[in-house]
């Protein structure tokens, strides 16, 4: 573990050197460490939310404090958990499941990650400020706009600089993936991780900049007094939910196709198969995004869109049950004559395929627009997206997590507790939200702060409750694997007998990744070797010196500076003197890419005699 | 794992057992048990889908438990290596084609459904009620028969009511589950739907659409009566004359309270529209206090004492006179009393 082999240096010099580090596995471990906090801050919301709703008319919170939240909770999920989870696991594999020694462009990785982080630290600041944003997650105009206090400033400016952090992070992996890959590794070659991981940032690069522009339009609304979405002025409300959804729909796919990649690389490793239908499997990934683009209206079927609209829509998000299908029976096909080893990461896997089959089942149920006038917005959909984004993405994350946890940190994480973790998750996850479906149907709407004593929506409630409490305490058991872990025994190089390039490396991988860029001659490259019995990478090029990246302060100064000016934005509606502290914190940020751009920066150089120095 | 396993299967059957004891939700509240012609059509779109989806979850699951069952690492053959198998063109031709079928099964029904629900052609031929969404309550204005009421919408069975729905300020959705679909009620357009109720009852609604700290409380009524007591209940409304409603001497001095401390302002009794409150024309008809509450005395007197207690954020709360008890029980003597109608939710089987 990289931590404990840095601890000899003093908790100054290490804290130093992740303020300042470029290289991915240290970022992945800050995204890790980051998003982990703040899926545990999402989790304590989810249970006082279950809490409040364990009986009927309960006043355990507030009414006003219950829609802080449900907001909270679901912005903090998405944004500030699933995704930078996502993106440890793209950064620990992508760039080593290619044979590449970096990202494409290390500085911007770190950037990426200090914006997610300061602008999560900017919406969370607003539960200790005045007030939590209380219009819901997806902050539907008017109520957004005219929500009084600050939280919903909070939301808006906390989500643009976390979203500009994301954007920069799916861009850098984009250009990695088109540019970095090792000799060899075709794209028809790359695994499904890595390609999961591609589509998902062009997914990114595409849907992000629809969520920049509707939450400027809101800012301004909020801030400057436009009206962009004030009818009496001439506004429309219904263009931010066009805004919204335009960036929101490509999200879940952005939240689960790395997913369905880590599915991918787990099932052929612990089934010791090659992938089923590899070309297919490429493929549906690419259709599965690409029509994620064109569904976006079918979270507005009752806005009024009429029958024209609303048909397409619906025609288009079952088409996309076509794909996905394809991907379950490619999975199912893979382990299919396998040799199958169940451990920890493949119970996620495993426990993966029932789970999300029945949320993309419910999924093509929604998706019926007639139907889906009595699902929408009530716990039926609570259930289906939880069945989708907790059964396919945590799920997802988990998997990926034990997968590579030897990768990350040199260790392996415990069986036993593993386990444990897996079953009271998987029974928690079942317990709390199929019941929901039945309480939708049954006249519960969603983000329903109390439910009434009669309606009979009382055992519903509170089986969902108590199987909360399950998912909590698999929780609690993982974050007590990761400490026992971290005393644990050393991991070897190749734990799972994988197929990939990245247990081609050492456990932890050296800071320059591979000592000599790899050769690529096929599909499941390391697996190729093996079975020629090599058992080891060919290399592609002689022992020669490595060009690394300096590691850069500035990115942390660059973020804190839009965090600080955030603050600016946010009160110079109440004291217009604000307004310094808005520009101050901007000029600061503006002048540390003035040193960016003018300081030459060129890195410095690994020299082949300090490479053969190195055991081998 | 077995212990587990053993669980999962008791915790599972404990939920199924639940779930048979809760039946399908409480009646004219599901959309399981629908009264309506929209709550119809969903439901068979509803099963349907389940059924089709079923299927395909039916056979994951087999070749999941097969591939469980028969090809988990084995004692003695730990080392073995499968094939490596590439795909298999006829197989995923196959699990190509069979979803598409299944879609189009699903599809066709949900068109036709769709485009039905959408149908405006009768409206002008048909009862059309101009409905309001405010936070946090529901205002009803019936097109062409100068009638006015809030949270209560009386409607005749076996006809076609067209909701011309409009919110005056934030997103609200218009939902009754047992009649029909949601549709919402958006501040700058106004959207188009139709009820049909098969059988007289009170069905419950909620607002489905966030809109804000009380979201939860947006309840109304549906009160669906046969088309005789209808008209009863419409030519009643129509002759209101609020002056003439208090009969008790308390009530009386209620009536004068409500005018002094401009109650007026908001609310209305009678067919004037409103803008700010609920119209109280049939106050003491209503099913409900402010939608959740049983419609008794105290709960009148205590909605009127502390508004915000029962429904956080509505904008009733200070804005009006402290009033004190005495004065509140007067008011709500005033308001029990407006019984424009011997059509009530009673005579609809409540």
């Amino acid at each position: 573990m990289s931590i404990a082999a840095t601890q000899k240096r003093g908790f100054g010099a290490v804290l130093w050197d992740y303020l300042t580090t470029v290289d991915h596995k240290k970022i992945a471990q800050l995204y890790l460490i980051a998003g982990g906090i703040f899926f545990l801050f999402g989790g304590i919301e989810a249970m006082l939310i279950r809490i409040q709703l364990i009986k009927p008319d309960n006043d355990f919170v507030s009414a006003g404090t219950y829609n802080e939240l449900i907001t909270m909770h679901g912005t903090t999920m998405i944004f500030l958990a699933a995704m930078p989870l996502i993106f440890a696991l793209m950064n620990v594999a992508v760039p080593l499941q290619i044979g590449a020694r970096d990202v494409a462009f290390p500085f911007l990785n770190s950037l990426g990650f200090w914006l997610f982080l300061f602008g999560g630290l900017i919406l969370n600041c607003s539960w200790f400020l005045g007030g939590a944003p209380d219009s819901g997650w997806t902050g539907y105009a008017p109520l957004s706009t005219t929500s009084p206090g600050h939280g919903v400033d909070y939301y808006v400016i906390g989500l643009q600089i976390a979203g500009a952090g994301t954007l920069i992070g799916g861009i850098n992996f984009l250009v990695t993936v088109v540019n970095m890959r090792a000799p060899g590794m075709t794209y028809m070659r790359m695994p499904l991780f890595t390609w999961a991981a591609f589509i998902a940032s062009v997914l990114i690069l595409f849907a992000f900049p629809a969520l920049t522009v509707g939450l400027f339009l809101l800012m301004f609304d909020r801030m400057f007094d436009t009206a962009f979405f004030d009818v009496s002025l001439g506004g429309n409300t219904i263009v931010w939910q066009h805004l919204f959804w335009v960036f929101g729909h490509p999200e879940v796919y952005i939240l689960i196709l790395p997913l369905f990649g880590v599915f991918s690389d787990v099932f052929s490793t612990f089934a010791k198969k090659r992938l089923f239908g590899y070309t297919a499997m490429v493929f549906a990934t690419i259709l599965i995004a690409f029509l994620g683009f064109m569904v976006w209206a079918h979270h507005m079927f009752t806005v009024g869109l009429g029958p024209v609209a609303n048909t397409i829509f619906s025609l288009a998000t079952m088409a996309i049950a076509v794909p996905t299908g394809i991907k379950i029976f490619g999975w199912l096909a893979t382990l299919w004559g396998g040799n199958i080893t169940i451990n920890s990461a493949m119970l996620w896997a495993l426990g993966f395929i029932p789970s999300f089959t029945i949320g993309g089942m419910t999924g093509v149920m929604v998706a019926t627009v007639a139907a889906d006038y009595q699902y929408h917005d009530t716990y039926f959909v609570v259930a289906h997206f939880h069945y989708v984004i907790v059964g396919g993405t945590i799920f997802g994350i988990f998997a990926g997590l034990h997968y590579w946890w030897p990768k990350m940190f040199g260790r392996i994480l415990h069986e036993g507790l593993g386990k444990l973790t897996f079953w009271t998750f998987f029974i928690g996850f079942h317990l709390t939200f199929f019941i929901q479906h039945f309480l939708g149907l049954m006249g519960m709407p969603r983000r329903y702060w109390v439910f009434h004593a009669g309606d009979h929506l009382e055992t519903g409630n509170l089986i969902s409750t108590i199987g909360a409490l399950f998912m909590a305490f698999a929780v609690i058991v993982f974050v007590i694997n990761v400490i026992v872990t971290a005393r644990g025994p050393k991991a070897p190089d190749d734990p799972w007998d994988g197929r990939t390039l990245e247990w081609a490396t050492a456990s932890p991988p050296a800071h320059y990744n591979f000592k000599q860029t790899p050769l690529v001659r096929g599909l499941d490259p390391l697996w190729i070797e093996k079975m020629d019995g090599n058992g080891k990478i060919t290399p592609a090029e002689p022992l020669g010196d490595i060009h690394m990246p300096n590691g850069s302060f500035l990115p942390f100064l660059f973020s804190l500076g839009l965090f600080i000016s955030g603050f600016g934005f946010i009160y110079q509606t109440d004291n217009k003197a604000w307004l310094i502290v808005m520009i101050g914190g901007l000029a600061f940020s503006a002048a540390m890419m003035f040193v960016r751009s003018m300081k030459d920066d060129l890195g410095y150089h690994i020299t082949k005699e300090e490479l053969e120095r190195e055991a081998d | 794992m077995k212990g587990w396993m053993g669980k999962f299967r008791a915790l599972s059957l404990l939920g199924l057992l639940a779930l048979v004891l809760a039946g399908c939700g409480r009646e004219n509240l599901t959309a399981l048990k629908p009264k309506g012609y929209g709550a119809e059509t969903s439901l068979h779109l509803i099963i349907l889908t389940t059924v089709v989806m079923s299927l395909v979850l039916l056979v994951v699951a087999i070749v999941y438990i097969t591939v469980l069952i028969r090809f988990r690492k084995k004692k003695g053959k730990e080392d073995f290596i499968p094939k490596q198998v590439e795909g298999n063109r006829t197989l995923e031709t196959v699990w190509t084609i069979i979803p598409i079928i299944l879609l189009i099964i699903i599809a066709v029904p949900t068109t036709i459904a769709t485009f039905d629900l959408a149908s405006t052609k009768g409206e002008k031929d048909h009862l059309n009620v101009e409905v309001t969404g405010n936070q946090y309550w529901w205002h009803f204005n019936y097109k062409g028969e100068d009638i006015q009421t809030s949270q209560d919408l009386y409607v005749p069975t076996g006809e076609k009511v067209y909701l011309n729905m409009k919110s005056s300020d934030v997103i609200h959705s218009f939902w009754v589950p047992s009649i029909a679909g949601k549709m919402d009620v958006n501040p700058e357009n106004e959207n188009t739907m139709y009820i049909e109720v098969n059988e007289e009852g009170v069905y419950w609604g909620k607002c489905a659409e966030f809109c804000g700290p009380a979201h939860s409380l947006m309840d109304f009524k549906i009160i669906a009566v046969s088309p005789d007591k209808f008209d009863q209940w419409v030519s009643d409304m129509k002759d209101v004359d609020p002056d003439a409603v208090a009969g008790s001497k308390t009530a009386k001095e209620g009536e004068k309270l409500f005018q002094d401390n401009n109650c007026m302002g908001c609310h209305a009794v009678g067919s004037s529209p409103v803008q700010v409150g609920p119209n109280l024309t049939d106050f003491g008809n209503r099913t409900k206090v402010a939608g959740v509450l049983d419609n008794t005395k105290e709960n009148v007197v205590d909605w009127i004492m502390d508004p915000d207690s029962i429904k956080p954020g509505n904008k009733m709360s200070g804005n009006y006179p402290e009033l004190s008890k005495d004065e509140a029980s007067k008011i709500a003597d005033y308001l029990m009393e407006l019984k424009p109608s011997k059509v009530t939710p009673e005579s609809a089987g409540e």
